[in-house]
């Protein structure tokens, strides 16, 4: 039987009231909660969004989120075939779903 | 949504390695510069990502010379390098890396002090310094980034922003348009000189080493604008690409430092080592170039002999752990949380697309044909030819970004006026939408990288090819022309139009350049025609004729000049 791992994501924008949408995807072993999500992307909900770059590498430490609570890398923390809980940063500006304000002040075009 | 105008001196697109030394240069010799990335400041490209070494004749593991680096450069290139610019590379490399040295880099270093030099498959001798422990590429971006940030106000920084096209005006490049991505509010930038340092396209396959940013905005924001591509056909693919157990936390590259220092045995799904059954003995030393190793691996799955995931084996079980340990440390604990333990666990690896020798036409002042419009760092092409040796690329975007850098301060005095007429059609799309969706063009994104993958990979066929440029056209006609949705804040879907549209065009840039040329070379593969051809020793052009590309065949541009011995 295959198993499946069901994300429940924050979503809105800046100033919206936050709404929480459930997504079922199969469980692989050794996958990260960003492939997941670039899953999610590419089979059904495109405007998902999310920063990151690397991918693999965790080298441009842009996708951090909170996964039940806790933040960590979404390309590092794991896939796991239970409910999990995705949110945005909880101290950076919210620009949408689980995008947020992370760079120096100086380098946003303002 | 009102339009935010910004008017600066140089403006440089791509904070990679080559963009920020390009900053840094332009700053120093006086120009206003604005620094933007799609992406953030300094993370968004293959410069923070990459672990390995940087080709460089410092001479400080033994004696070594511009004129060795320059020839062993040009080996690897296989006849089609403009020597002009590899010799830029290899003359100005030392410098390059020395600056960053000044700024506290990390060179790893001998107890003496001397700078640590590996021996890297293609060249003559050890000449490739890194950082340890695999943070080459995290180093040199943080160094570069500290620089830019003390340069204040010098150099304006801005991340989020995505350049869609390019402004020229009579022949003469006069900025940019795009979008933040934060609230999709339309962006104007006049400048009287600018820098194209958006990196590789190796986004276009399946299989790659590339970040998310990767998709060769460059290479299509240079054809729209006039300027020509060089060579387009030659994608370096990396043989032994992580292929299985799927592992979180580590690049795909990875296991290439490690044969650096350890060699490691390259197996097939029977378990026998063989590259020394295509005439390419090993002797436990990783000597064997990329072009070659590739192949052989993708003749040994086709062969029915691949490990399961369809790639070969790489094992380090015969070399003690004491000397893993010493060589990886904490890398060797990142493993074990992976569940891999080389000294029982064998991996799976495969070739992955991983640097691209192709890209915009320059002269020897990194200008294209278009005035004041320059490139650095990947996003050029010429230096490489048909083949890239190890450790060339961050050389490459270190010296093109600071030799740019300079030019561009000294043409963008006197400032140009901003062609808004020239600009309009530029902006209209930035602010069109068709305010629905019918196609997911994230998902047209992996249905491009699995046709570019399964037709123009490391090994190509006329009948493939053609088919290649039909799927392309038929992915033109479901993206459409009016970008989806409605300008808004961070819309990650309107982006992926963004990014197809230049995926797009670079896809069929590639897939006709490769259609072209009848022969084998470097990392040219034609199946229906194997082997170099002298004939071919020529280079290919392509510019943009209306919406059609047009390829013509050049010479290879002349001899270098001298170089020290
Ligand atoms: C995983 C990996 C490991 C590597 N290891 C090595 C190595 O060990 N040694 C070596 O010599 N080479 C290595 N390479 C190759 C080398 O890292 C690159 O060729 C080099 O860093 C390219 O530098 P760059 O500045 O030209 O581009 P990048 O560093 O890729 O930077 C380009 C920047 O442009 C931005 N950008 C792109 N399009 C746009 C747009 N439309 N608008 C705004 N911004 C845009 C991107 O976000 C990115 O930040 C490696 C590559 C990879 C992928
Ligand atoms: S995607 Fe780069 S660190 Fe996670």
């Amino acid at each position: 039987m295959t198993e499946t791992s069901i994300l429940l994501i924050q979503r809105g924008r800046h100033g919206e009231i936050p709404r929480w949408e459930r997504f079922e995807i199969p469980y692989e072993p050794g996958q990260s909660v960003l492939d997941g999500i670039r899953q999610i992307r590419a089979s059904t909900d495109p405007s998902l969004a999310i920063r990151f770059s690397c991918i693999n590498a965790n080298a441009c430490k842009e996708c951090m989120i909170r996964v039940d609570a806790k933040v960590v890398y979404a390309c590092m923390c794991r896939l796991e075939p239970r409910e999990m809980r995705l949110q945005p940063l909880a101290s950076k500006k919210l620009v949408r779903d689980l995008v947020t304000e992370i760079a120096p002040p100086d380098e946003i075009l303002g | 949504m009102a339009r935010t105008h910004i008017d600066t001196d140089v403006l440089i697109i791509g904070a990679g390695g080559a963009g920020m030394a390009a900053a840094l240069s332009a700053a120093e010799a006086g120009a206003r510069v604005l620094l933007v990335d799609r992406s953030l400041i300094g993370r968004g490209g293959a410069t923070v990502m990459a672990q390995m070494t940087v080709a460089v004749a410092l001479g400080e593991e033994q004696p070594d010379s511009v004129a060795a680096h320059f020839a062993d450069t040009m080996a690897a290139g296989r006849g089609l390098c403009d020597a002009r610019l590899a010799a830029i590379v290899c003359q100005d490399g030392p410098a390059a890396i020395r600056r960053l040295d000044a700024w506290h880099v990390g060179w790893a270093r001998h107890q003496d002090g001397r700078i640590r030099q590996a021996h890297a498959p293609g060249h003559d001798r050890p000449r490739c310094v890194y950082v340890d422990f695999l943070a080459t590429g995290p180093a040199v971006s943080r160094t570069l980034r500290a620089q830019v940030q003390r340069q204040g106000n010098a150099i304006r920084r801005i991340g989020d922003l995505f350049v869609t096209d390019l402004v020229v005006n009579e022949g003469k490049a006069a900025g940019a348009v795009g979008f933040s991505l934060a609230d999709g509010r339309p962006v104007s930038i006049a400048a009287p000189a600018v820098i194209i340092a958006t990196g590789g396209l190796t986004r276009l396959y399946r299989r790659n080493s590339a970040s998310a940013n990767m998709g060769g905005d460059g290479y299509a924001l240079a054809l729209r604008a006039g300027a020509e591509l060089l060579d387009m056909e030659f994608v370096q693919f990396f043989p032994i690409g992580h292929l299985a157990p799927r592992m979180i936390g580590m690049d795909p590259i990875m296991w290439d430092p490690f044969r650096y220092k350890l060699g490691g045995r390259l197996l097939n799904g029977q378990g026998r080592e063989f590259l020394d059954e295509y005439g390419m003995p090993e002797d436990g030393r990783y000597v064997v170039t990329r072009d070659k190793a590739t192949y052989v691996i993708l003749k040994e799955v086709a062969a029915g002999r691949g490990s399961p995931s369809g790639g070969a084996w790489l094992s380090f079980r015969h070399v003690p752990e004491a000397d893993l340990r010493a060589a990886f440390g904490p890398v060797i604990d990142r493993l074990a949380a992976n569940g891999i333990d080389l000294t029982k666990n064998d991996i799976e690896v495969s070739p992955i697309a991983h640097y691209h020798m192709g890209g915009i036409r320059v002269t020897p002042e990194l200008e294209t044909r278009i005035d004041n419009l320059f490139a650095a760092g990947e996003a050029v092409g010429g230096s490489n030819g048909a083949n890239r040796l190890s450790g060339n690329a961050i050389t490459e975007a270190l010296v093109f970004g600071h030799r740019a850098g300079q030019i561009a301060a000294e043409r963008a005095s006197g400032g140009a006026a901003w062609p808004e007429a020239a600009a309009q059609s530029r902006l209209d799309l930035v602010t069109a939408g068709t305010g629905q969706q019918t196609e997911n063009p994230a998902a047209l994104i992996v249905e491009l990288q699995a046709l570019m993958a399964d037709r123009v990979g490391p090994f190509r066929t006329g009948p493939a090819l053609q088919l290649a440029l039909a799927g392309i056209d038929g992915l033109r006609t479901r993206l459409g022309d009016i970008p989806s949705g409605h300008p808004g804040s961070y819309d990650q879907s309107r982006l992926d139009w963004f990014d197809l549209r230049n995926m797009l065009l670079v896809a069929e840039a590639v897939t006709l350049a490769a259609l072209s040329r009848t022969e084998s070379r470097g990392a040219h593969q034609r199946e229906d025609h194997p082997g170099l051809d002298e004939a071919w020793t020529l280079n290919q052009n392509l510019a943009l004729d209306g919406n059609r590309l047009h390829l013509t065949r050049i010479a290879v541009p002349a001899t270098a000049p001298e170089l020290a011995a």
